[in-house]
């Protein structure tokens, strides 16, 4: 390993009073090296953010840095003034932020925000500007960069958008990149793009990363080196083979073991079983309405769509985000109506009904929600939460309230639980207390939206032994819709890979990760961070 | 941009015929027989003559044709006949109109431009003496009564200072021609603008500051420090750009409020413009002239709201894939 | 709720607007018990200037009334429009918008376009347009005040609703078979209340404004004193006799501010993040 180019020494911020904790960074030091990737690793509320932001000196106003040292060619970045910033970001240090639509200025072209990089340094000529604003463009694999350069973020896609990010942050040369959770908003095979492109720029402009990451698939992918940071510390670091391959602090070895393994455990075949669901030929085409004198958009949510879950079977719905997987789950919810289609639950024909019929049926198929801060009314308390769907269906609210602390019990939660309000919960406590509301109409399938994608990996582990054990225990089937192929691999006995609203292939889990056989699934299994080094 | 405008156009059209047939329904609110209130107005009540009258404006033939003669009357630009002011309503509207056009932009003009600018100015040293000045002041503008601050106004600058003139729009029998007669007309413009705009200023001031504070928050003024841009320019190109549109919105949505605010300024400035129009035919019962000025107004407001939603379209590269 | 008090008083804008608001409801319940003569009826010589008399110590008009006791009796007349005007506006708007939003689609379209016309038209003209025909009172006044108030609520609530029709809370209590007019009740409209009450603390401001507009005009309710009769009474003698116009002035001034203040306040303890809705 060469010399450092930063050197990060013993660095503590400080949170704002009544904050969580006293110290947003707490002690924590560690040095980037040219041509290295280092992966800041770590759960939402380490203090990984804040390590980022501090590089380029724009930590919010709230929190101060109380002591430390950042050394970056020759001297104290802590100590550097707003003129000493101003000439040092974008020129030696760049950053890419998490979310490509809002780190850009919806009003201005992409060339024009690629040239005020230049602009900002007083560098080129407008018109040598152009010319390398064009270069930057081809080089970050931006295809036709003349339109590019001309078009405004809304008429480029999530990953064009930050490989134009990335082209301004490389504008200037830097020698240190930082990134932070740059591939998090993206889609699994864009990210697997961009994590190729920030490698090898990395490569060929010998520059030093920090690239901040909340995913062991992307560690293992990406880093050279790791610092795991745990409440602001640093809990281990070391070379990425250190790290993901013998790792020594337990909550290292805890988070590892908590990704779910890309394996599928073998599973017994339930296709024996009686049919639970059944879902034919559903269709569903959104019409967008762009004015008198212009055709009509369309977007095709649902062609076609075929399957059968049979009891107590676990189907998985994969794909990236506009697959219509999730408009297949709301179909299927009869939350949004069908163009064409059937939906039968045992012997009864849900699309079929209507009204008063339709919701005395209703209770036998039951949804888990994705975000567990929308999805339970802030307003009730957790009791009336669970128990208004039983309520609905003609149980006194005494027995209901009695019921709902019961099913707190079975998620894990304190029966005392159905008097307080959600707020007064964790993000993994809230998914427990919508599984049990989905549990309270005793239904026959539980459909579960992206159940576990907005928690943190250990939390989210424990969430799914949760689903997993309650479903043998109730005997319940389930359509588990995922973008995350490791936590499908874990959870699904079949799974079904939709892409542009169509199934492309059906399959038992082993069978489909042994065997893919559409283009599309070989492509997304292949886009799975951390695939080729199996981690722990 | 032109199936843009010819489908807002088609769209005002069909709103304005809609305030039409509002329009006449309200005329057949009013107390009384239309007929007979007309020559009263007149100042006749024969019933020779309210029969003529009945027959002259189709009073006497079933409602859905009266309509019809109705709309087509204001196609033509026939908005009916005056009998107070003995002339038709549209001849009295179209003199009045430069005036209250003049009025009514000024002040536009003037709110926009200052309001923009304190607004700016309390965001840049938000937290500062400055701001809470400038923030205290459009808080008191905002709530003061229209008709009031003309009054006060009058109050200080022409009956304690005599600075400027209280009323009308030039000074009567002075004869002024050329450079001498428009600041003539601006001596007398100054406070009318000033005190109908005041209370807009202070609403676009509020918009601005709010507006710029929420927009420094974004993640594009987070990229544009990590460039190393100057303040200045962060400041101008990226947070004051983005932070104009809800102004811009505000901007269309306020010009009902300018128009009706015309009638209350006219009112104490006695200029001559339609909103004082409007007070005298409201003073006289003058259901035709009323009614008149409504319909104008309202059209005013509409081809208002056309330009901001073109500005807004020129200003928003995003609008056109919105729904 | 002690949480909403807190932050309500720890914004200097709420406590100023709640003690102005609070001072105005006592003077207009009050008030008038202590001076039980009608407004309207001399006390003195005429243009008696103020701080000259302690009897009439805001001085008389140009026919010898009492500025204060106008003052005084026109603090109800300014609440009371606001408020019963508000009410109108909310009574119309709020089902409005939480239909159109709930149900979407066509009912949403004509609603919104419904809307959408009586936004476009000047709301001040018509409400003159509207006094004058159905002839100037109490009702006629607050009829046409709620008439030209209530398109924001609708497209407000309407906004609301539609944000959280698809929110995740709304479809679990569809799919756990909750009805329609349930969910509207108790999983929407609690939910969509803030934003709503906060407009409306700002339309009672607007609301007095318009009245005192309407009344300025001469389109006042010929029985009930209020300010904008008072200022505009004053207006032509405004050079002989400045108090008639600036103490009633002041009066709409500091409700209407009081108000707008309670507003803020308002806004800051119900919506943390800054709401911006344009009126």
């Amino acid at each position: 390993m060469g010399d450092p180019v930063v050197s990060i020494k013993n660095l503590r911020i400080a949170l704002p009073r009544g904050a969580e904790r006293t110290h947003a960074v707490d002690g924590v030091s560690f040095d980037l090296t040219a041509g290295k990737i280092v992966c800041v690793v770590g759960e939402s509320g380490s203090g990984k953010s804040m390590c980022a932001h501090a590089l380029l000196g724009l930590l919010p106003d709230t929190v101060k840095v109380e002591s430390g040292e950042i050394a970056f060619e020759g001297r104290d970045l802590l100590s550097v003034d707003q003129d000493g910033w101003r000439d040092l970001r974008g020129r030696r240090i760049a950053m890419v932020f998490q979310e490509p639509m809002t780190a850009l200025n919806p009003l201005m072209r992409i060339g024009e925000q690629l040239m005020e990089v230049f602009e900002a340094h007083d560098l080129l000529s407008p018109k040598e500007r152009r010319a390398k604003a064009l270069a930057l463009v081809r080089e970050v694999g931006l295809p036709d960069p003349e339109r590019i350069i001309r078009a405004y973020p809304h008429q480029l896609s999530g990953g064009q958008r930050q490989r134009a990010m990335i082209a301004m942050a490389l504008a200037l040369e830097p020698a240190v990149l930082v990134a932070d959770e740059p591939t998090t908003a993206l889609d699994v095979t864009t990210q697997a793009q961009i994590l190729k492109l920030i490698r090898n720029l990395q490569a060929s402009h010998n520059m030093a990363v920090m690239f901040i990451t909340h995913d062991f698939g992307v560690v293992a992918d990406i880093a050279d080196q790791v610092v795991v940071l745990r409440h602001g510390k640093v809990v281990e670091e070391g070379t990425a083979e250190a790290v993901l391959g013998r790792p020594q602090h337990d909550y290292t070895k805890a988070l590892l073991a908590a990704v779910p393994s890309f394996d599928p455990p073998p599973r017994r075949s339930r296709e024996d079983a009686p049919r639970a669901l059944e879902v034919v030929g559903l269709d569903k085409t959104y019409v967008t309405p762009t004015g008198w004198f212009r055709p009509k958009r369309e977007t095709r949510a649902a062609h076609a769509v075929n399957f059968a879950i049979h009891q107590g079977e676990t189907l998985g719905l994969v794909g990236e985000s506009g697959s219509g997987k999730s408009s297949v789950a709301r179909l299927v919810m009869r939350l949004i109506e069908a163009d064409r289609g059937t939906v039968r639950i045992g012997d009864v024909d849900l699309t079929a009904l209507d009204g008063r019929a339709l919701r005395t049926q209703r209770h036998r198929i039951q949804m888990i929600f994705q975000d567990p801060f929308a999805s339970l009314n802030p307003r009730r308390k957790v009791g009336r939460i669970i128990a208004d769907g039983m309520v609905a269906r003609g149980t006194p609210l005494e027995a209901a309230l009695k019921r709902a602390q019961e099913l707190l019990g079975l998620v894990g939660l304190d029966a005392g639980a159905i008097g307080r309000y959600p707020h007064e919960f964790s993000g993994g406590q809230r998914q427990r207390i919508g599984i049990a509301r989905a549990l309270a109409l005793d239904p026959e399938i539980i459909v579960a939206d992206e159940a576990v994608s907005a928690l943190d990996v250990s939390v989210q582990a424990q969430v799914l032994r949760l689903l997993e054990d309650l479903k043998a225990r109730l005997g319940l089937s389930m359509l588990f819709i995922t973008h995350d192929l490791r936590v499908a691999a874990q959870i699904c006995d079949r799974i079904a890979v939709m892409q542009k609203g169509e199934i492309v292939e059906l399959k038992p889990t082993a069978a489909l990760f042994a065997d893919p056989e559409h283009a599309y699934t070989r492509e997304l299994l292949a886009a799975v961070p951390g695939r080729k080094q199996e981690v722990a | 941009m032109l199936s843009f405008i010819a489908q807002r156009v088609v769209k005002g059209v069909i709103v304005l015929l809609a305030i039409i047939v509002l329009n006449f329904f309200l005329i057949r609110l009013a107390p009384g027989d239309p007929a007979v209130v007309m020559a009263g107005e007149a100042g006749a009540s024969d019933q020779i003559f309210v029969a003529q009258l009945r027959e002259k404006f189709g009073l006497d033939r079933p409602l859905p044709e009266q309509l019809l003669i109705y709309v087509k009357g204001i196609a033509s630009l026939d908005l009916g006949f005056s009998f107070r002011q003995q002339a038709p309503v549209a001849k009295l509207i179209a003199e009045r109109l430069p005036a209250t056009l003049l009025l009514t932009l000024t002040a536009f003009a003037i709110s926009l431009g200052l309001g923009i600018l304190f607004g700016v100015l309390a965001a840049r040293f938000a937290g500062t003496f400055l701001d809470t000045a400038i923030t205290v002041l459009a808080l008191i503008f905002y709530a003061t009564p229209l008709f009031w601050i003309a009054l006060i106004a009058i109050l200080l600058f022409s009956v304690w200072a005599d600075w400027l003139p209280s009323f009308g729009y030039e000074t009567v029998g002075a004869g002024y021609t050329g450079l001498r007669h428009a600041l003539d007309v601006g001596a007398h413009l100054v406070m009318p603008a000033a005190t109908l705009g005041l209370f807009f200023m202070a609403t676009y001031t509020r918009m601005t500051r709010a507006s710029m504070l929420e927009v420094k928050r974004l993640d594009f003024v987070k990229t544009a420090l990590a460039k190393g841009l100057r303040d200045g320019i962060i400041l101008r190109r990226h947070v004051l750009r983005n932070a104009l549109l809800p102004v811009v919105t505000l901007a269309g949505v306020h010009a009902g409020t300018l128009v009706g605010g015309a009638v209350l300024t006219e009112t104490v400035f006695a200029w001559p413009g339609i909103g004082r129009l409007m007070y005298d035919a409201l003073i006289q019962r003058d259901y035709n002239l009323l009614l008149g000025v409504f319909v104008v107004s309202s059209a005013m407001v509409l081809i208002f709201n056309l330009v901001t939603d073109l500005v807004y379209r020129l200003v928003d590269p995003r609008i056109e894939y919105a729904s | 709720m002690r949480q909403f008090w807190r932050t309500m008083l720890r914004s200097p804008s709420g406590i100023i607007g709640l003690i102005i608001l609070v001072l105005a409801i006592v003077i207009a319940v009050a008030g008038p018990f202590y001076f039980p003569n009608s407004p309207w009826r001399m006390v003195q010589r005429p243009f008696v200037p103020p701080f000259t008399l302690a009897k009439v110590p805001l001085g008389t008009d140009a026919l010898g009334r009492d500025v204060l006791a106008g003052l005084i009796f026109g603090a109800r007349v300014s609440l009371l429009v606001g408020l019963v005007s508000t009410l109108v506006a909310l009574v119309v708007g709020v089902p409005l918008g939480a239909i159109a939003g709930y149900f979407g689609g066509r009912v949403d379209d004509a609603l919104m376009r419904f809307t959408e016309f009586f936004q476009t038209i000047p709301s001040f003209a018509l409400a003159i347009v509207l006094v004058a025909i159905l002839q100037p009172s109490i009702y006629s006044i607050v009829a046409a005040i709620g008439l030209v108030s209530w398109p924001p609520v609708a497209r407000l609530v309407r906004g609301e609703v539609l944000s959280l029709r698809t929110r995740e809370y709304v479809q679990a209590a569809v799919v756990t078979g909750q009805s329609n007019a349930w969910i509207i009740w108790r999983e929407i409209l609690p939910n969509a209340l803030s934003p709503v009450i906060v407009l409306a603390s700002l339309m009672v401001a607007t609301a007095i404004l318009l009245e005192s507009s309407l009344s300025f005009l001469g389109l006042g309710d010929p029985n009930l004193i209020s300010w904008g009769y008072m200022v505009g009474a004053g207006r032509t003698v405004i050079r002989q006799a400045w108090w008639i116009t600036v103490f009633p002035g002041v009066a709409i001034l500091l409700s209407v501010l009081g108000l707008n203040l309670i507003g803020e306040g308002l806004n800051d303890a119900l919506n943390p993040r800054l709401s911006r809705e344009g009126r």
